[in-house]
């Protein structure tokens, strides 16, 4: 888990303004992410976490600045550019978004055979080879609707690995799971972390972030309001606003105006 | 051979009209009470109804209306009743709503959350007060746009009727198609006159539908 | 007096009659469902004026009674030159009638389709065709399939109308027996009871049909 030393970050972005109707969510984000760096987004509901997120694969359209990932811009307008860069970019929902008319087995095989052309025989044991390295061994030929929580979340995190993209976006991926549903899933992104994925993010989780990532951000009002290493945010916060979301009794000099 | 211009074939296609939507409503009325009634005894003493009335509407519902026709036109001739076609279209149509509408408006009724039901008796009402004021009220407001669908539904069946006699739209369109040679023609209008019959009952049921779906 | 025996001897003719029927409804009941599927998409996906033109073919063809528009089709159009014979007719008539319906029926499966799934979809970097296919399809069709076996129930019927232009299905036959016979209450007595059979069996087929080919491993009727 260490910063890695490569000099052109995988993903840039800078100066990222989006408003919805009036509502400006991020005013001026600024970012970059290196290869394999673990990166965890904190922040109160409405800062613009998730946005902000969705900007960098094209879910969500800005409306200023730049995201470059991997060297090409991200262009929303132009559909091919836009799957060109979701080979590279995968996304977890909250959700899981399994597909429920086929099988786990089937939904990690689709993309990887109608996208990348794939021979079936070969998209089937990559299937099954995921599908171990999330534990889910012998689970190929259950329905969506058969499998907890957990394991739907985990197959979905099987079916984004198998386009073997560069970056992997989460986006709050336990956040509508059971408690008790909620650390199978931690396990499996924690386990890619320590292979050296390129992760982004967005959680409620404090204790995985923390264990987990190489930098934090808190996002307050669609902006980049801290930054640091996980142990100088959750150690020792510095503005009141994270203080204050991470229950840090204030400190006097905050108490003044 | 008397050449008929476009007006007398709209006009005589206009006199016609009366008579499709009195059959119309003659089979709405008279089965939307016979489809009450059924509601009702389904209701009330489910064990002993729910197999008779489910037979009947699988009757209806799973035969064609052109053989219930037929059934009940030379089934009243047979039991001796003088058979008129506006009796017989009549009859059936009433028993063909019926069957529909029973469906319909159970299904309205089986939509409303047990709860209701459980409160209402836990108040110590009786079956009929738990019905007139809680349960029907309810229902009532779903059935709406579905029954429009059905009005629909019978105005467009009552074409129909022409097999047994009765004279309404489609049976005078058929009568001036054999006179003018003019099939093209006439059928046509005949699908335009249906069109404006039916087109503004259905945005009515669509626009009532979703304005259901938004007070839920 | 009710007598069934001289109906009853003539039931090869009632099952040439059934063979036409059976027929006329496989036939029918998969090229509307495609119409439907076609339209459908189209409503949803395609360019202004095939919407328009789409909207304007299913309002017109749900709010006109069926047996005008067969009669329309078989007597009305050899007069701009298009001449079918009865059972190219009924096919023609019943398909356009089906495509009508079931586009509306395909189309609300289609437009329940959860969000998350398209940008799932997206995200895994699939094309239109696939997504629709593959993706949108089969849980619309799991989704609306109670909906849409009525709808094929209906146009099973409604093939009984098609003997009013001479096509030689069950009720064409039957009406023939009862003319021959003498015994018109029997006759109709007999062969609603085979339509009803037909229903029930029809229903009970479209049932098993739909997860075993089209739906994928989702849950028939309110899948997510």
């Amino acid at each position: 888990m260490h910063p890695s030393e490569k000099s052109v970050p995988l993903v840039d972005i800078r100066g990222i303004h989006k408003r919805f109707g009036h509502n400006e969510v991020l005013k001026g984000v600024d970012l970059q992410v290196n290869r394999s760096e673990v990166i965890s987004i904190i922040g109160k509901s409405g800062s613009g976490k998730s946005t902000l997120l969705r900007c960098i694969n094209g879910l969500e359209a800005f409306d200023k600045g730049q995201i470059v990932v991997g060297g090409q811009p991200v262009q929303v307008a132009d559909p091919t550019a836009l799957r060109m860069l979701r080979q590279k970019v995968g996304m977890i929902f909250q959700q899981f978004n399994l597909f429920p008319s086929m099988t786990a087995g089937e939904n990690i095989m689709l993309a990887p055979r109608l996208v990348h052309h794939r021979a079936r025989k070969e998209c089937e044991e990559l299937a099954r080879r995921l599908l171990t390295r999330v534990g889910l061994d012998g689970k190929f030929d259950a329905a969506p609707h058969e499998l907890s929580g957990g394991q739907q979340q985990r197959v979905a995190i099987a079916r984004a690995l198998a386009m073997e993209p560069e970056v992997l976006l989460c986006d709050e991926m336990t956040s509508a799971l059971d408690p008790e549903l909620v650390g199978e899933v931690l396990q499996v992104i924690e386990q890619l972390a320590r292979d050296g994925a390129t992760l982004l993010i967005v959680t409620h989780e404090m204790a995985f972030a923390r264990k987990v990532s190489d930098r934090v951000i808190f996002m307050h009002h669609g902006r980049v309001h801290e930054i640091g290493s996980a142990q100088e945010i959750f150690e020792n916060p510095r503005t009141p606003e994270l203080r204050s979301f991470l229950s840090f009794p204030a400190r006097p000099a905050d108490g003044e105006m | 051979m008397i050449s008929f211009s476009t007006w007398d074939i709209l006009r005589n296609l206009l006199f016609s009209l009366p008579w499709t939507l009195a059959l119309s409503v003659i089979a709405f009325i008279g089965g939307g009470v016979v489809a009450l009634l059924l509601l009702m005894l389904r209701l009330a003493r489910r064990n002993l109804f729910e197999r008779p009335v489910a037979a009947y509407v699988q009757l209806f519902q799973g035969t064609p209306l052109l053989m219930q026709l037929f059934l009940v036109y030379f089934g009243l001739a047979l039991a001796g009743f003088e058979t008129s076609p506006m009796t017989a279209a009549a009859l059936c149509f009433t028993l063909y709503a019926s069957a529909y509408l029973t469906e319909t408006w159970r299904g309205c009724v089986e939509a409303i959350p047990k709860g209701q039901w459980e409160a209402s008796a836990c108040l110590a009402l009786t079956f009929g007060q738990q019905l007139r004021h809680v349960i029907l009220p309810q229902a009532l407001r779903l059935s709406v746009p579905p029954t429009v669908g059905l009005v629909v539904q019978i105005i467009k069946n009552t074409s129909l009727a022409t097999v047994v006699g009765f004279v309404e739209l489609t049976r005078t369109g058929q009568m001036i198609a054999n006179a003018t040679f003019q099939p093209f023609t006439v059928y046509g209008l005949v699908a335009l006159f249906y069109f404006a019959l039916c087109f503004p009952c259905s945005m009515l049921g669509s626009w009532l539908e979703k304005r259901t779906r938004i007070q839920h | 007096m009710l007598d069934f025996s001289s109906v009853l001897a003539a039931w090869p003719i009632f099952l040439e009659g059934l063979a036409v029927t059976v027929v006329l409804t496989v036939v029918t009941c998969t090229l509307g469902t495609l119409l439907g599927t076609a339209c459908a998409w189209c409503r949803v996906h395609g360019p202004r004026a095939a919407r328009v033109i789409v909207a304007c073919y299913v309002e017109f063809f749900r709010n006109t009674p069926f047996i005008v528009q067969i009669f329309f089709i078989y007597f009305g159009l050899p007069a701009i030159g298009l001449r079918f014979a009865s059972f190219p007719a009924a096919i023609v008539a019943l398909t356009i009638n089906l495509g009508a319906y079931a586009c509306e029926i395909i189309r609300a499966g289609i437009e329940s389709t959860p969000r998350g799934q398209l940008e799932a979809a997206q995200c895994l970097g699939l094309g239109r065709w696939h997504t629709f296919a593959r993706v949108v399809l089969p849980p619309a069709l799991s989704r609306v399939w109670p909906g849409l076996t009525s709808q094929l129930i209906i146009i099973m019927l409604a093939t009984a109308v098609c003997s009013l232009i001479s096509t030689a299905e069950l009720s064409y036959v039957t009406n023939r027996i009862a003319a021959q016979t003498f015994r018109q209450f029997e006759s109709y007595i007999i062969v609603t009871l085979l339509y009803l059979a037909l229903s029930i069996g029809f229903r009970r087929l479209l049932q098993w049909l739909g997860p075993r080919f089209f739906f994928g491993c989702a849950p028939a009727g309110a899948g997510r």
